[in-house]
C-alpha cells in the first residue's frame, strides 16, 4: 500500500474509490457485531457468497457481499441488508441464502417470511428506514456502523474517514480546533460529562514536551455496549477522532485501553492501526506534514474500576487500578505524570463528525446543557433491544415506548436502570423526563455510558439493589474503608431482606450507611455506589416493605420468599413440564399439574412458559 | 510445587518482546494468562526479575485484576454473563443450573480438570441476554432448560 504524501493524494484515492464502489449496483451487508455471530451470522454470510458465485453472472463487481458491524438490532440477528434499496431481512439462515440472492437477481421482490414484523402493529415491514426502530434515531458516532466492512479502510474512505483530519492539517490550527470543540458543546460521553473542548484547553495549558492521549474502552458498566459496537463496527473514526485530538493537544503518544472481554474490537481496531499507518494516517510525518503521533492498544484485566481515569491510567503504567486522589487533575499530571487527555470511545467518535460539519450543526441537537446525540443500549424487558441514538433530551418514554415498542409480553413497566451501577431507577411518574447528563442526576440516577435497562413486574427491586451492591462490593479496588467495607455491610443488609430475614430499622441503617460511603470514598464508584440502593428505596419503598413486613417477594425472584403454584386455569398442555430444569411438574395430559416444592429450584421458567397465566407467584 | 523453574524458559522469550520496565507488567502477565490459561508461580517470579519488579507488587497485580487466575483453570472455560441485562433476564437461574449439573461452586474447577464455571459482569451483547460464553462461543437467550445441551457439546444453543 501507498503512502499517503498530502491531502491531495489522499482525497484522489478517495475519489477513486467512490468511482469504483459506483459500479456496484447492490450491497449485501451481513452483521457481524458480536451479538449476530453469536446467532450464526458468519455461517449466513459464507452462504450468501456461495450463492453468489453460483451466479457468475451477478460478477463480483455488480453484487458485493460483505460483513459489517453491529446494526444495533441484536435481538433480530443474523440481519443482511441490501442496499441501496435498503431491503431489510432478519433472523436469516444460511438456507435463506439462495432465495436472497436469486430476487437480487430478479431485480424486484423480497423474501417475504425474513421481514421484519413489527410487535405492535403487527405489519410486515420491508425497508430499513421504516422500523420504528430505527425510524426515530438520529446516527451520528453510530454514522458508518452497518454501512462499511470494518475491515475495509476503502469502505470507511468512501464514507468521509479522515476528511476532517485532512481539513485539519492543512487549514486548521490547533486552537482553532479546540476552539471548534469548544465551541460545539461536545461533553465526554463515558458518563462524566466534562466538556471536551474545556478539557483539551487545559492540557495544553500546561508546559510540558510530553503529552499523552488515551481513549477509554474499557467498558465496564454492565448493560452498556455503544463502545464496543463503535469500535468492532467502525473503528477508523475513533481513530481519526484520536488523531485530530492529538494534533490539537501535541500529543505524539495515544493509547486505546479496551476491556479483554471485547476480543472482537481488539481485533479490528489492530487491523485498523495497521492500515492507518501503511496509508501514512498513523506514524510519522502524517499525510506529509511533520505532525507525528502513534497509537497502542493495551488490554484491560477485568476491573470495573479501571474505567475511572486514574486507575485506567495506573494500569496502563502496568500498576494495580487504584484511583487516587485528583487534587491535581490528569489533564495536569496523568500518565506518568505528564498531561494527559482521556475522553471515552464514543467522544472520539463524534470528533472527526464535529469537526467536518461544523460546532454549529452539532450544537443545533440536544438540550441548553448537553448537545449533540447520545447512545443508548435500551436492553432489559423491552421488545426492540439494542443499540439507539438519539438526539440528546429525548425523552425516556420516547425511547421505551416508541422506539423499544413497550414492554415484553405487554406486561407492566416498572423501572427503567440508567447508569449502570453508578446509576438508579426511574418509575412511570419520571418518564417524561428529558434525558441528558443533568436532568437524571437531579431525580437520584444518571445517565452515565448510556445504559438504559426496563424493568417490568417481574423485577424485584431489593433484587436489582442487591445485585449492584454485590458488583461493587467485588469491584471496589478497596483503597477506602467506607467504600470496601460500607458496601460489604450493605450487601448484608440486602441479602437478609431477600431473605425474609431483614427488619424496618434496616432502611434507617441504609440510609445512614449509604451517606457516609458517599461522603467517605475517594472515586466516583463509592461516591455513587448507593445510588441504585437509594434509588429503589426512594421510588419503590412498598417492595421493600413487602419482603420485611409480609415476607413476600412480589416479583418472584428472590427465591427464599417466593412459591410458584399452579391455578385452576391449568389447562394440562404440558409446556411448563417441557421447560423444567429439574422435572418437578407433574401431571397427566389436559387435568391440572403440580408443581413438587422440595424439588423446585424457583427458576420460574414455567411461569414465563404458561400461555394460559396458570402459574401463580407466592 | 511440582512445576520447576526450567520448564519455564518460554516466559523470557515473552518478555523479550516488552520494554524492560514496569509498564510492561500487565501485558506480560496477559501473554502468560493466555497460554496457560492461569499465572503459574515460577512464571511470576521470572517475571518479576526480569522486570526488576518486587515479587509482592506482581502477585498485587496477578490477583487484583479478574482477567487472571492463579490456579489453574478447566479445559473448557463456562462464562456465564451476570451484567444487568442477562441479571435480570434470568442470568442467576443459568448460573443455578450449571452449578447443579456439575456439582460446581462459581470460580471452580472440575476435579478432571474439565471445565471451569465462571460468572462474568457483562460480554456487552445484553440484547441477547441472558448469555453464556463456553470456550470463545457465544450463546444467547439461554433457557435453564438448554443448558444441559450446552453442557454436552454446546450445538443446541442458539448458533
Amino acid at each position: 500500500m501507498v503512502k499517503f504524501d498530502n491531502v491531495h493524494q489522499m482525497e484522489a484515492y478517495r475519489a477513486s474509490v467512490i468511482a469504483a464502489q459506483a459500479t456496484v449496483k447492490t450491497w449485501i451487508h451481513v452483521c457481524a457485531g458480536t451479538g449476530c455471530l453469536a446467532n450464526g451470522s458468519r455461517a449466513v454470510f459464507e452462504a450468501l457468497k456461495q450463492a453468489l458465485a453460483a451466479h457468475p453472472e451477478t460478477s463480483v463487481a455488480f453484487t458485493k457481499c460483505n460483513t459489517t458491524g453491529c446494526h444495533g438490532f441484536c435481538q433480530h440477528g443474523p440481519l443482511v441488508v441490501i442496499e441501496p434499496a435498503g431491503i431489510f431481512y432478519q433472523k436469516v439462515k444460511p438456507k435463506d441464502a439462495a432465495e436472497i440472492v436469486e430476487t437480487i437477481l430478479a431485480g424486484t421482490g423480497v423474501v417475504k417470511r425474513l421481514l421484519y414484523r413489527d410487535p405492535n402493529s403487527k405489519q410486515q415491514i420491508s425497508y430499513h428506514r421504516d422500523i420504528p426502530f430505527y425510524q426515530k434515531q438520529h446516527r451520528n458516532a453510530l454514522r458508518n456502523i452497518g454501512k462499511i466492512d470494518p475491515f475495509s479502510l476503502d469502505d470507511a474512505l468512501a464514507v468521509g474517514a479522515y476528511r476532517a483530519l485532512g481539513k485539519v492539517l492543512t487549514s486548521t490550527s490547533p486552537t482553532a480546533v479546540i476552539d471548534e470543540i469548544t465551541k460545539s458543546g461536545l461533553r465526554g460521553c463515558g458518563g462524566g460529562g466534562f466538556p471536551t473542548g474545556k478539557k483539551w484547553r487545559s492540557c495544553v495549558s500546561v508546559e510540558s514536551d510530553v503529552r499523552y492521549l488515551i481513549c477509554n474502552g474499557d467498558e465496564g458498566d454492565p448493560g452498556a455496549f455503544m463502545d464496543r459496537s463503535i469500535m468492532e463496527g467502525d473503528p477508523h473514526s475513533v481513530l481519526e477522532g484520536m488523531i485530530i485530538g492529538a494534533y490539537a493537544i501535541g500529543a505524539r503518544q495515544g493509547y486505546i485501553y479496551v476491556r479483554a472481554e471485547y476480543p472482537l474490537a481488539v481485533k479490528h481496531l489492530q487491523n485498523a492501526i495497521e492500515q492507518a499507518r501503511e496509508r501514512g494516517l498513523l506514524g510519522k510525518c502524517i499525510l506529509g506534514t511533520d505532525f507525528e503521533f502513534d497509537i497502542q492498544i493495551n488490554l484491560g484485566g477485568g476491573a470495573f474500576v479501571c474505567g475511572e481515569s486514574s486507575a485506567l491510567m495506573r494500569s496502563l503504567e502496568g500498576k494495580v487500578g487504584e484511583p487516587r486522589a485528583k487534587y491535581v487533575r490528569s489533564v495536569i499530571k496523568g500518565l506518568h505524570d505528564q498531561p494527559t487527555v482521556l475522553n471515552n470511545v464514543e467522544t472520539w467518535a463524534n470528533v472527526p463528525l464535529i469537526i467536518d460539519k461544523g460546532a454549529e450543526w452539532f450544537s443545533a441537537m440536544g438540550t441548553p446543557t448537553s448537545k449533540g446525540s447520545k447512545v443508548f443500549s435500551l436492553v432489559g424487558k423491552v421488545k426492540n433491544t439494542g443499540l439507539v441514538e438519539v438526539p440528546m433530551g429525548t425523552t425516556l418514554r420516547e425511547i421505551i415506548f416508541e422506539i423499544g415498542g413497550g414492554i415484553l409480553k405487554n406486561r407492566q413497566f416498572k423501572a427503567v436502570q440508567t447508569g449502570g451501577p453508578s446509576g438508579g431507577c426511574l418509575p412511570e411518574s419520571e418518564l417524561d423526563l428529558p434525558v441528558d447528563f443533568d436532568s437524571l442526576t437531579a431525580v437520584g440516577s444518571m445517565m452515565g455510558s448510556g445504559g438504559m435497562i426496563v424493568m417490568d413486574s417481574r423485577t424485584c427491586m431489593v433484587d436489582v439493589a442487591r445485585y449492584f451492591t454485590k458488583f461493587l462490593v467485588e469491584e471496589s479496588c478497596g483503597k477506602c474503608v467506607p467504600c470496601r467495607e460500607g458496601l460489604r455491610q450493605l450487601l448484608a443488609i440486602l441479602d437478609g431482606i431477600t431473605k425474609g430475614t431483614g427488619t424496618l430499622d434496616d432502611l434507617a441503617k441504609i440510609e445512614r450507611l449509604s451517606e457516609t460511603i458517599r461522603l467517605g470514598s475517594l472515586c466516583a464508584l463509592g461516591t455513587t455506589a448507593t445510588n441504585p440502593v437509594e434509588s429503589t428505596i426512594r421510588y419503590f419503598r412498598d417492595e421493600y416493605l413487602s419482603h420485611i413486613e409480609q415476607k413476600q417477594c412480589p416479583a418472584g425472584v428472590c427465591t427464599a420468599l417466593t412459591t410458584f403454584t399452579i391455578t385452576e386455569a391449568c389447562t394440562g398442555c404440558g409446556a411448563c413440564v417441557k421447560v423444567c430444569p429439574t422435572t418437578c411438574i407433574q401431571g397427566e395430559s389436559k387435568k391440572i399439574h403440580r408443581i413438587s416444592q422440595e424439588q423446585c429450584i424457583k427458576c420460574g421458567a414455567c411461569f414465563e412458559t404458561c400461555p394460559y397465566d396458570a402459574i401463580r407467584i407466592n | 510445587m511440582a512445576e520447576h523453574i526450567e520448564q519455564f524458559e518460554w516466559v523470557h522469550e515473552i518478555i523479550q518482546r516488552y520494554p524492560r520496565q514496569e509498564q510492561s507488567l500487565i501485558m506480560v502477565l496477559q501473554e502468560i494468562n493466555k497460554r496457560c490459561n492461569y499465572l503459574p508461580i515460577p512464571a511470576l517470579k521470572i517475571v518479576a526479575q526480569e522486570l526488576a519488579v518486587p515479587d509482592s507488587k506482581v502477585f498485587s497485580v496477578a490477583t487484583f485484576y479478574k482477567a487472571f487466575s492463579l490456579t489453574p483453570r478447566g479445559r473448557t472455560v463456562i462464562r456465564v454473563c451476570l451484567g444487568t441485562a442477562c441479571h435480570i433476564r434470568g442470568g442467576p437461574n443459568i448460573v443455578n443450573e450449571f452449578s447443579r449439573l456439575l456439582n460446581l461452586a462459581p470460580g471452580k474447577t472440575s476435579d478432571d480438570g474439565q471445565f471451569t464455571l465462571e460468572t462474568v459482569n457483562c460480554v456487552g451483547a445484553c440484547a441477547m441476554a441472558p448469555l453464556v460464553v463456553v470456550g470463545d462461543k457465544y450463546y444467547g437467550n439461554v433457557a435453564t432448560s438448554q443448558v444441559k445441551d450446552l453442557l454436552k457439546g454446546g450445538n443446541n444453543g442458539e448458533v
